[in-house]
């Protein structure tokens, strides 16, 4: 019997991971208000459901967007017939213009260089067939997302190398730790092609300051390496310091700078709320890898009802002004209350002042400082407090006991749902009573696909709420 | 610097398929405004029933409008990103599936994996099957794209199988064994073949022997069948679409092991006219592609905008019966002008009962059987003629003189002067070359005179 590739039949997918044994649990059990109250509740997805309300508003006042009413149908024929590559000029000149207002108007974006691709997924792994080999290797900073294992190696043959961060700075990139990273991938015979970075980062929701932008441009100038920088969190910066992109800092005076080695990686899933529509961008500032990937987009470009809706969407410029101010005001303080909450409990996290998701420290309930602990820890906060959290060694973190929380993907009583059981999980453990973990068979932790936990109707409202998160798959979820 | 992908040319897009488009580009032409640009016929597209869905949009606006009985469903479809797909979605599109098949199909949603187009969905597919440097058997002439979509990061080799229009283009047993065997001269591993049924750029279905054929031959070398089959519902005449799944269920094949070796791809793009869109799947009897798929799916899902408008449309059943039916008299009608349109101008076409293309054969208008007179004449075509239409070497055909001429992408009247054109151009040539062979004549007569005037004199 022929056998399919190695890819199919590997596990370069990713979904193997014991990462997503917790969004099994969640979903043989997901919690929903008063269908499922016991049930966990998910916190391992970093979505934004903070602002949708705002956009659906605006939506409904905008009918012609949405090719329905009446002069919006005669634009249907234009629309269903547009496959161009290059995008919907409209399109195009709206997303970068968001882009700049994201930025504080600081820096400008030449919509001639905005790629489209299926989400950022899609466009990691586009760039790194635009930028790479198979066998050769990209640096970068743990900890992680997770789905970079799958995104940039699994069909591209390429190898990730971690530069190993610490909780004793931050897990702030440093110089040495760059060089390390370079230096075993010399000895491990690797060849070097790029650098990725998460800025805001995930899973640490911290942004990267100027000093360490300069540096890390410095470093792949000095290497001739490439520079990815994915910023698909930017306008998730809620509190200052200000967020800095790699775009405003090739700009600086004192920084010099191959611009054909920088390639920012863009998507609304995040700063809008829109996981669902696949808006995905590469923005280049290097000819070739825009003329690469414009091909490269073929196989994922944004449906063009959607370019229609974002184009219409993002020139209205006091939409654009009144959401990321209002996002921002919802994310600071969703993030306010929680880890004030959290902290009222004696649970720490790293400062933060972006993302969806905080980076929980909890370390010392760790039995010893072993990863065996802390999936032992996150077993008991999913069996027994009912979360879905997310295990730091999962991200590649290289220090137990880390956990990333997302707190922006749920209703203000789900949030509270969850503070509660946190609250009497660490009254529990304050009494002096070790955790015990529920003995846990493997098996029910065993990853499944099963399909049975898909939506067969998600249209009807019985089965859940608009406001808790949807079961869906787990890796699709995870972009997170 | 960057990678070979990026510095080589498999992405195909020097080939005179897309440098016609280019040149078309810059000189498009307009009923109003530019009246003598180019016309473009190398652009398969399904542009005569939009009417039919817009009036269906008009009546339906919370389909566009991402609403439900009224109530906004924005916010769902906002975070729907499951990359099993809007089950809705899914079982619609089984359904239609299986109506274009005449309903002697079947298909369970669960083996469907949507995709972002049938571009992603063909690359996905590979993927799934084949590693680098492993080969695909394609019959020829075969859709230029597949250059790309097939090969390009894949890392995978096309092996063409040669048909000829001495048997109208089909595929015989003999030619998938000599494509076979030259693989394995050239130490290929083959994993499959590949068909597009029904053909691009033939236009023709593909008859049962040519099917069985196909089957046998992956049973007996233990290799997979990708059966490309976007234009299923462009078939206007018989003889009737045949897929490859009824013809391997009508040999009980379900039980078998050839079963979870045929797959088949699939869009909406050429039935609907929707490519902006991007709606492409894949479906497969094979557990093993159809998870693998899925987690790839995530590289181009489809937006979750467009799976709630079109699970809506293919939900409402009159409505496709009346498209389905009203679509395939339109392109019939208009394969049939072009046809006689042609046959006007002396030129002759590959009978074809599908597809939104006419494969015409312009042999008799090339100054030599070869492809450099292939590509002299599409020049002329494209550039004096302003007829951006596809010449055979770039579909791979193997015999110069053969073009496949688009019909279905402008209106009745922008066909009538492309019609109009070639007729001109043909009659132009035929006059030229008549004049010339008249002058050719007269000289003869000429010369014969003078010299016999001399011969005169000399005496």
């Amino acid at each position: 019997m022929v056998a399919m590739s190695k890819i199919a039949t590997g596990n370069g997918h990713g979904e193997n991971s014991p990462y997503f044994d917790g969004w099994k649990a969640y979903e043989t059990n997901p919690f929903h208000p008063s269908d499922r109250p016991n049930g966990v509740i998910q916190m391992g997805l970093a979505e934004n459901q903070l602002c949708l309300d705002f956009v659906e508003k605006w939506l409904m006042k905008h009918p012609e967007v949405s090719l329905c009413s009446p002069e919006g149908v005669s634009k249907f024929k234009e629309t269903a017939l547009f496959q161009d590559y290059h995008g919907i000029p409209e399109f195009r000149q709206a997303v970068a213009k968001f882009m700049a207002k994201v930025r504080g108007d600081r820096v400008k974006f030449d919509p001639d260089r905005i790629v489209m691709s299926g989400g950022a997924t899609g466009a990691h792994e586009s760039l790194v067939f635009c930028l790479a080999d198979p066998g050769e290797a990209f640096l970068v900073p743990t900890p992680y997302y997770p789905g970079f294992d799958r995104d940039l190696k699994w069909r591209t043959g390429i190898e990730l190398v971690p530069i190993v961060c610490e909780s004793s700075n931050n897990f702030m990139i440093t110089r040495e730790a760059m060089e390390a990273a370079y230096e075993r991938a010399q000895e491990a015979n690797l060849r070097v092609k790029g650098l990725l970075i998460t800025n805001p980062s995930n899973p640490l929701g911290t942004i990267l300051d100027r000093e360490t932008l300069k540096a890390v441009v410095k470093f792949i100038n000095e290497k001739n390496i490439h520079l990815v920088g994915d910023e698909i969190y930017a306008a998730t910066v809620f509190q200052e310091p200000e967020f800095v992109s790699i775009s405003e800092i090739i700009e600086e005076d004192d920084v010099v700078c191959n611009r054909d080695l920088i390639h920012i990686v863009y998507s609304l899933s995040k700063d809008m709320g829109f996981p669902g529509f696949r808006v995905g961008i590469i923005y280049s500032y290097n000819d070739a890898v825009v003329s690469c990937a414009r091909k490269m987009s073929s196989f994922g470009l944004v449906s063009s009802q959607t370019q229609h809706l974002i184009a219409s969407m993002l020139s209205d410029d006091d939409f654009v002004e009144n959401f990321i101010a209002e996002s921002k005001e919802q994310l600071f303080k969703r993030h306010k209350y929680f880890t004030w909450s959290l902290a009222q409990v004696g649970i720490g996290s790293l400062k933060s002042n972006a993302g969806l998701f905080i980076w929980m420290d909890l370390r010392k309930l760790l039995e010893e400082k072993t990863f065996e602990a802390e999936m032992k820890l996150w077993r008991v906060i999913i069996n027994e407090v009912k979360l879905n959290v997310s295990p730091g060694s999962s991200f590649h973190c290289d220090e137990p006991g880390w956990f990333r929380v997302c707190f922006a993907n749920m209703d203000d009583n789900t949030m509270e749902v969850a503070l509660l059981r946190i609250r009497t999980f660490m009254m529990k453990n304050n009494e002096a009573m070790v955790p015990r973990p529920k003995l846990c068979r493997r098996s029910s932790l065993k990853l499944s696909l099963s399909r049975s936990r898909r939506m067969d109707d998600f249209m009807s409202p019985g089965i859940m709420s608009p406001h808790s998160p949807l079961p869906q798959s787990p890796l699709v979820r995870a972009r997170n | 610097m960057l990678s070979s992908k990026a510095s080589c040319n498999s992405h195909g897009q020097d080939s005179s398929y897309f440098l016609g488009w280019q040149i078309y580009e810059s000189n498009p032409f307009d009923e109003l405004v530019n009246p003598t640009g180019i016309i473009q016929m190398g652009l398969a597209e399904n542009q005569l029933s939009f009417d039919l869905v817009e009036s269906w949009l008009r009546k339906n606006p919370d389909a566009m409008g991402l609403k439900k009985d009224g109530e906004s469903v924005f916010k769902e479809l906002a975070l729907f990103q499951d990359y099993h797909g809007l089950p809705a979605f899914k079982n619609e599109l089984v359904e239609y599936m299986a109506k274009i098949r005449g309903n002697k199909v079947k298909f369970d949603p669960n083996n469907l994996v949507l995709a972002a187009g049938a571009t992603s969905a063909n690359e996905t597919l590979i993927f799934c099957l084949a590693d680098p440097g492993d080969a695909l058997l394609l019959p020829t002439p075969y859709y230029p794209g597949f250059d790309r979509d097939l090969k390009w990061r894949t890392g995978v080799e096309i092996v063409p199988v040669y048909c000829s229009s001495s048997n109208g283009f089909r595929i015989t047993k003999f030619a998938l064994e000599e494509a076979y065997q030259r693989a394995q001269k050239l130490n290929l591993n083959v994993k499959g073949v590949l068909i597009t049924n029904p053909s691009n750029p033939l236009g023709t279905t593909m008859t049962r022997d040519e099917l069985n054929h196909l089957i046998s031959f992956a049973i007996a070398k233990d290799i997979h069948v990708i059966s490309d089959e976007v234009f299923s519902g462009t078939v206007f005449d018989s003889p009737g679409f045949i897929s490859i799944i009824e013809a391997a269920m009508d040999r009980n094949l379900e039980n078998t092991n050839v079963w979870s070796r045929i797959h088949i791809v699939y869009s909406l793009s050429k039935d609907l006219g929707l490519p902006g869109f991007r709606v492409g799947m894949i479906y497969s009897n094979n557990e093993t592609v159809v998870s693998a798929a899925t987690k790839m799916s995530s590289f181009g899902l489809v937006s979750s905008q467009t799976q709630y408008l079109l699970s809506n449309m293919l939900a409402d059943k009159k409505f496709t019966s009346k498209y389905m039916k009203e679509n395939q008299k339109r392109l019939k009608k208009r394969k049939e002008m072009m046809v006689s349109g042609l046959k006007k101008a002396g030129i002759e076409c590959l009978k074809g009962n599908a597809g939104l293309f006419c494969w015409v054969d312009m042999r008799n208008l090339l100054s030599s059987n070869t492809f450099e007179a292939e590509t002299e004449l599409w020049k002329k075509i494209l550039c004096e003629v302003g007829l951006n239409i596809s010449p055979g070497a770039s579909c791979h055909c193997s015999e110069p003189g053969w073009f496949r001429v688009c019909f279905a992408n402008m209106s009745h009247e922008t066909l009538q002067r492309a019609m109009q054109r070639i007729k001109y151009f043909v009659v132009e040539r035929s006059n030229m070359s008549r004049s010339k062979s008249k002058r050719q004549l007269i000289s003869n007569w000429v010369r014969k005179l003078s010299s016999a005037d001399r011969d005169e004199q000399e005496r």
